[in-house]
């Protein structure tokens, strides 16, 4: 908190302070902090042992994996070809550019189950694209390769949105200083544009796999949900809570909330990190 | 290293960037290319450096023919308005960049891409600023960073697109001067983008001046100042009174003047307009020929000259400029009628049909 607007004698110039700072932290008490605090308060019911029980449980490990695998995969696929498609879009103007650069943000607003049913359906072994993929024995709907593939498809705006507009204040007179330096084209690539995009890459990776972590909705159709091969985390957290788990699906969920928490708070280090950086 | 432009154009959609230009820069020659925005210059400057492609013409290195040459073979220092510098580095790194892509077997090792880059940041007096990023500087040191990494590869050509105009004034003036020493010294042959006069002046030894895509005159800071080529390039190194008339039978007949044209002996008139500077007039209260006359509303006393506004009888203004000697014998007041003796006119002959 900026001890500058709290103290009297240097009031911030900006009024409103302690008004909007009220509101936030009463939003966010509301909204995440108190719905949140339920979790431990609820394993707390449970004892170590059976907390411990609970949460390392081996088909529960199997979902941890299985779930920060497939996110991480997921992500990458999405760092790669994110940056490709973020790039399309700004560098290059093309009829229907508007078009596909709304078709990104699809994702964010299609519910996810309906994803999933897509998903399923084109790829089952007798959907449109898996029937041609079925002859060579690979299989998309129901193993890995299908939660994967949906985890792509929720993540992908998230790395194309955190890019674009770091890609858009990257001069192109940057590219032909270095290029008029001697820099081939790769040379600009690796020394120029990539550092200079790595830091917003990162945070667009990072929430991609933050999201896939906690996506549920598109996977449980494609997944298929065979224990210890295809369950994921959130899948148990429901499946508990069906069996009247309270206590044991918190538990999980409590070390999902860890996890995520630790990921948000690597992406704000970053975030501080790349503003401080490139700081203008 | 010389450069020979010939024929260049450039078509941008409808608008004609370039339309023929062709010029040389000797070796070691500082030379401006002097117009308002959107005249083409720095077009012509981003394709001698080649990075935009001329739809036709050629440019020439040293008699060579560029265009074989991808631009990272030019052998040309580019310095960008807006400094380009790669922001994710230190100000070290960046001047070093230029000697850290070459290829493994031309690349200097490190000691000696140390004392290189320590060397030009001396040279930009800015060896003790090594360790910053380009955020944390100034815009005049930034420029000077953009130009020592320009240096750092050993260009045999140096391209300044106009390199001080995101600058302010005390700034600016301070680089022009550091700029005409620097290149005093290292003799760089270079070509920079201006649409300042008094910049292309003071620090070009040739002045090439364009206008929508052409070449309006080229020649010395004193021949384009003294003997413009074109009423734009009058107009455009400073202000000028126009006298609109005519000429005929080897006259101008500009208004009340009439001047000798031994340039257009014909009876056929022709319309023309005389031009002159505010310093090229002198008022009297006497009228000893001429018959210009106008009424004072403004007087200004602008540091070593005297400023002054008149009104002709069309209430048109005429600008006057006298030395404070002359202010001194004449005090002309505001609303006092006074008659105008042109020391100079300069008639252009306008085009027929133009």
């Amino acid at each position: 908190m900026s001890t500058a607007a709290a103290s009297p004698s240097r009031r911030s110039l900006l009024p409103g302070f302690r008004l909007t700072m009220g509101f936030t932290l009463l939003y966010l008490c509301l909204i995440v902090i108190i719905p949140l605090m339920t979790l431990p308060v609820r394993s707390a019911t449970m004892t170590w042992e059976a907390l411990w029980g609970t949460v390392s449980d081996p088909r529960v490990v199997a979902s941890y994996r299985l779930t920060i695998g497939a996110s991480l995969v997921a992500a990458s696929v999405n760092a790669v070809f994110g940056l490709i498609a973020a790039w399309v879009l700004v560098r290059y103007s093309f009829p229907g550019r508007r078009l596909v650069d709304s078709l990104v943000d699809l994702p964010f607003a299609l519910p996810t189950a309906v994803a999933g049913i897509t998903l399923t359906a084109i790829y089952a072994p007798n959907g449109w694209i898996g029937r041609f993929l079925e002859p060579y024995g690979i299989q998309v709907a129901f193993t890995r390769v299908g939660i994967t593939l949906a985890l792509i498809f929720i993540g992908l705006p998230f790395v194309v949105r955190t890019l674009q507009p770091v890609i858009e204040d990257l001069d192109v007179e940057v590219e032909e200083a270095a290029t008029s330096l001697g820099a081939t084209r790769f040379g600009v690539l690796t020394k120029v544009i990539l550092p200079y995009l790595y830091p917003a890459w990162l945070t667009g990776f990072a929430l991609a796999f933050a999201r896939a972590i906690g996506e549920y909705g598109s996977v449980v159709f494609i997944a298929g949900n065979m224990p210890m091969r295809t369950e994921i985390t959130p899948l148990l957290i429901i499946t508990k809570l069906e069996q009247f788990d309270y206590a044991g699906a918190t538990a999980i969920a409590l070390v999902m909330l860890l996890m995520s928490f630790f990921l948000l708070l690597a992406i704000n280090v970053l975030q501080g990190w790349t503003t401080r950086r490139l700081a203008n | 290293m010389s450069i020979e432009v010939k024929g260049l154009r450039k078509r941008f959609g409808g608008f004609q960037a370039l339309d023929d230009v062709s010029f040389s820069v000797g070796q070691g020659e500082l030379l401006a290319l002097l117009g308002p925005s959107g005249s083409g210059k720095t077009t012509l400057l981003r394709i001698i450096a080649g990075l935009e492609h001329a739809d036709a013409g050629t440019v020439l290195f040293d008699g060579h023919d560029a265009a074989a040459r991808h631009p990272r073979e030019r052998g040309v220092g580019f310095v960008f308005q807006h400094y380009a510098l790669f922001r994710h580095m230190t100000v070290f790194e960046n001047v070093a960049f230029g000697l850290r892509v070459r290829p493994r077997a031309e690349r200097p090792v490190e000691s000696e891409i140390r004392r290189k880059v320590n060397e030009l940041l001396g040279l930009v007096q800015l060896d003790y600023l090594g360790s910053r990023y380009p955020s944390q500087l100034s815009g005049g040191q930034r420029q000077r960073v953009a130009l020592a990494r320009a240096l750092a590869v050993e260009p045999k050509v140096l391209l300044l697109d106009e390199p001080f105009g995101a600058l302010d004034a005390r700034v600016r003036q301070e680089l022009r001067r550091w700029l005409r020493r620097l290149h005093a010294e290292i003799h760089l042959t270079s070509v920079f983008v201006t649409h300042d006069q008094e910049e292309a002046l003071e620090l070009a030894n040739r002045v090439v001046v364009m206008n929508e895509g052409r070449i309006e005159q080229d020649g010395t800071p004193d021949d384009v100042v003294e003997h413009p080529a074109t009423p734009f390039v009058l107009n455009f190194l400073g202000q000028v009174n126009i006298f609109h008339g005519r000429v005929q039978d080897g006259t101008a007949w500009l208004g009340p003047l009439a001047l000798e044209y031994p340039e257009h002996p014909h009876t056929e008139a022709r319309t023309a307009a005389g031009y002159s500077r505010p310093h090229e007039l002198d008022i009297s209260r006497s009228d000893d020929g001429g018959g210009l006359w106008g009424t004072v509303s403004d007087v200004r006393m602008a540091g070593a000259v005297v400023k002054f506004e008149l009104l002709d009888d069309q209430r048109s203004p005429i600008q006057v400029e006298l030395g404070r000697e002359q202010y001194a014998q004449i005090r002309a007041i505001i609303g006092e009628s006074v008659y105008v003796k042109p020391r100079r006119v300069r008639v252009f002959m306008q085009e027929p049909g133009g």
